[in-house]
């Protein structure tokens, strides 16, 4: 045992001191986030048959991702079982070879098994903290829905509209970690998996909502629920916004925040109907 | 500066080891040791005095001794251990009386140490991943370790509020694992079973035993002040501990799961308190970014902790126990102590040149 220390170690010799080393008793590859390499590469398998034959995803602007840094990508949210948030990770992965923290409800943690994958893959509890010390001390690339979970269980009627953006807090978040927002509009989702009806048993089984889907009349109960349509999925990136505000601090004005939000909103509306006006078809384009 | 320490917990596990590291260090003039046992480890200058957690008995102790730093290691942090009512005397009414004695009008104490635990945080799916030392928890506490603990702090909160010239040092610890240190998951994990949630793989985090006791010393050494956490570095699933430690993981079903492993532990086959099925659920990490910026690390990371403990217990598995036990005679003690007859070879340092029998004299390496 390293005797009692009286005084405190002097700030040269810590600074000289070894960056440590990979840890030598680790076995798996599961990073602090819990996710992991090996699952990443599992992941990926799925992901391009998705990408590239499912979906046939195509992007516009994807020069507008930041190569390196830190940013906070959001989109609209749609479809049951949304398709969006893993296909905009793969893609992003793939393409600019940026790995993605996708934020999510923290209601996932709460499920057996799918929480245990969900988190291997990437994703990560939404957490304010959590944001903050991916976009600020890793700089890397985050993925949030600020619609939540209004997005992905609004009736098939209303595709395609934006619900409220919670309370502005992505806003918030990119403001005092000082990096842009990326917008990103994504057509194609809302189609692979509309929702007809909402089963009132939700509650009781402890999930957000108890959808039944166009894939369910389909594809049967069972494989519906796994299985979407191929619709054509085209993500827009728009201009990054930047804040011009210091980073850091405890909190922004209310108002600032909600207006960003809302500027951000509006923009993203307008993207959305313009790619919708200009789809010839849902499943090719 | 000579110090005058006092130590509570003597005759557990970490009094004991405690003790023994600051008795290494000539900056402690006197150590006095209190516990409602016997020590549990030979010491060589520590003081003993056999005495409960009641308030007259600490305030005159403290008056009569003059102490300036209280360590207080006598916390459980196990509520598989003793019965809800003794855990609330010890951890509650222990921590105030404690308090108390040390807060009354013209005390010596300028610095008071609190061995607390990370389980004060909780363990919900609303967590960040990491919790910072200002992060509140999520929820209310749930389980009556939780609660004992969470009012264990307020009441050390409150004692740093009302004497500002006291340094008091909260160190709150992630799990504990080594060699020889006696928690509900090691007891689990020399068995060859760990218990785990089916379809939940969280990541939790271990500190290592030697570096608790290392950072307790340093508290009282470099006179911290405030609240720290305390943890190896790196988190691990709780699958990896399993495997580094080479036992079978036991998945439980995620609804019901207690009373799904009740009868096992009734029978006394597994180990599975309140606290540590939230933990094995959701896990927890902690930052430590505050006590590296005293400068104290770690010597190991929350996977080398496990492996330690894995070495040791494969080695107990071929050998056997190390160490005979030991027994504390009053008698004796006193004799080398205290007696004339006894020569002191170093007086400055105060220890006997005959140390308790059966001691092994030189510190481990």
């Amino acid at each position: 045992m390293v005797p009692f220390p009286s005084e405190r170690p002097s700030s040269e010799r810590s600074a000289s001191h070894p960056r440590p080393g990979p840890d030598e008793a680790r076995l798996s590859d599961v990073d602090e986030w819990g996710r992991s390499e090996h699952a990443r590469r599992l992941a990926r398998l799925a992901g391009r048959f998705y990408y590239r034959r499912w979906f046939r995803v195509e992007w516009e602007h994807l020069e507008r991702i930041p190569a390196s840094g830190g940013a906070l990508l959001i989109a609209n949210h749609g479809g049951a079982v949304p398709p969006d948030a893993p296909m905009i990770m793969h893609g992003i992965e793939e393409e600019l070879g940026r790995p993605v923290y996708g934020l999510a409800d923290n209601w996932f943690r709460t499920v057996p098994f799918g929480g245990t994958i969900w988190s291997r893959a990437g994703g990560v509890p939404a957490h304010p903290d959590n944001a903050h010390r991916l976009l600020h001390d890793q700089q890397q690339l985050v993925l949030v829905f600020p619609e939540g979970v209004k997005g992905p269980s609004k009736h098939m009627s209303e595709r395609y509209q934006l619900r409220r953006f919670g309370r502005g807090g992505f806003v918030e978040t990119a403001m005092r970690a000082g990096v842009p927002v990326v917008p990103i509009a994504s057509v194609g989702a809302e189609e692979a998996m509309p929702v007809l009806y909402k089963l009132p048993v939700a509650r009781l089984l402890k999930v957000p909502y108890f959808p039944v889907t166009v894939n369910h009349l389909v594809y049967g109960p069972l494989l519906g629920t796994v299985t979407y349509l191929p619709a054509k999925l085209r993500f827009r990136v728009l201009e990054p916004v930047r804040f011009d505000v210091e980073p850091g601090l405890a909190r922004y004005p209310r108002g600032r925040i909600l207006e960003e939000a809302e500027a951000i909103r509006a923009d993203l509306q307008a993207n959305l109907f313009d790619m919708l006006s200009k789809r010839r078809s849902v499943w090719f384009g | 500066m000579a110090r005058r320490i006092l130590l509570t917990g003597l005759d557990t596990f970490w009094g004991g080891k405690v003790a023994r590291a600051l008795e290494q260090d000539p900056h402690v003039e006197m150590l006095l040791g209190m516990g409602r046992g016997h020590p549990q480890v030979p010491l060589e200058r520590t003081e003993f005095v056999r005495a409960d957690e009641s308030y007259s008995l600490l305030s005159r102790i403290v008056r009569a001794t003059e102490v300036d730093t209280i360590v207080h290691t006598f916390l459980v942090v196990d509520s598989s251990s003793m019965s809800a009512r003794a855990l609330h005397e010890v951890n509650v009414i222990g921590t105030m009386n404690l308090l108390a004695a040390a807060g009354a009008s013209g005390s010596s104490v300028r610095q008071v140490v609190v061995k607390s635990s990370s389980v004060v945080y909780g363990s919900h799916p609303a967590d960040p991943v990491w919790f910072t030392e200002d992060t509140l928890r999520s929820r209310p506490p749930r389980t009556r370790l939780e609660r004992s603990l969470t009012e264990v702090e307020s009441y050390v909160r409150d004692f740093a509020e009302e004497n500002p010239e006291v340094a008091v040092t909260l160190l709150r610890f992630a799990n504990v694992l080594g060699p020889n240190v006696d928690t509900p998951i090691r007891r689990n994990l020399e068995r060859g079973v760990l218990p785990v949630i089916a379809g939940f793989d969280p990541l939790i985090q271990f500190v290592e035993e030697d570096d608790v006791v290392r950072v307790l010393a340093a508290a009282v050494g470099l006179r911290l002040s405030g609240v720290f956490n305390v943890a190896g570095d790196g988190r691990l699933p709780v699958s990896e501990v399993a495997r580094i430690a080479s036992a079978w993981c036991l998945p439980l079903p995620s609804v019901f799961t207690r009373q799904s492993v009740a009868f096992l532990v009734r029978l006394g086959l597994l180990d599975f308190p309140a606290e540590l099925e939230s933990l094995l659920r959701y896990g927890r990490g902690i930052d430590t970014a505050r006590l590296k910026a005293e400068g104290l690390e770690l010597e190991a990371t929350s996977a080398g902790a496990v492996e330690r403990f894995a070495q040791a217990s494969r080695l107990r598995r071929s050998i056997g126990e190390e160490l005979p036990g030991y027994r504390y005679e009053a008698d004796v003690e006193t004799f080398f102590r205290h007696s004339p007859a006894v020569v002191r070879r170093d007086p400055g340092r105060a220890t006997g040149s005959g140390s308790a029998p059966g001691a092994p004299a030189t510190p481990r390496p």
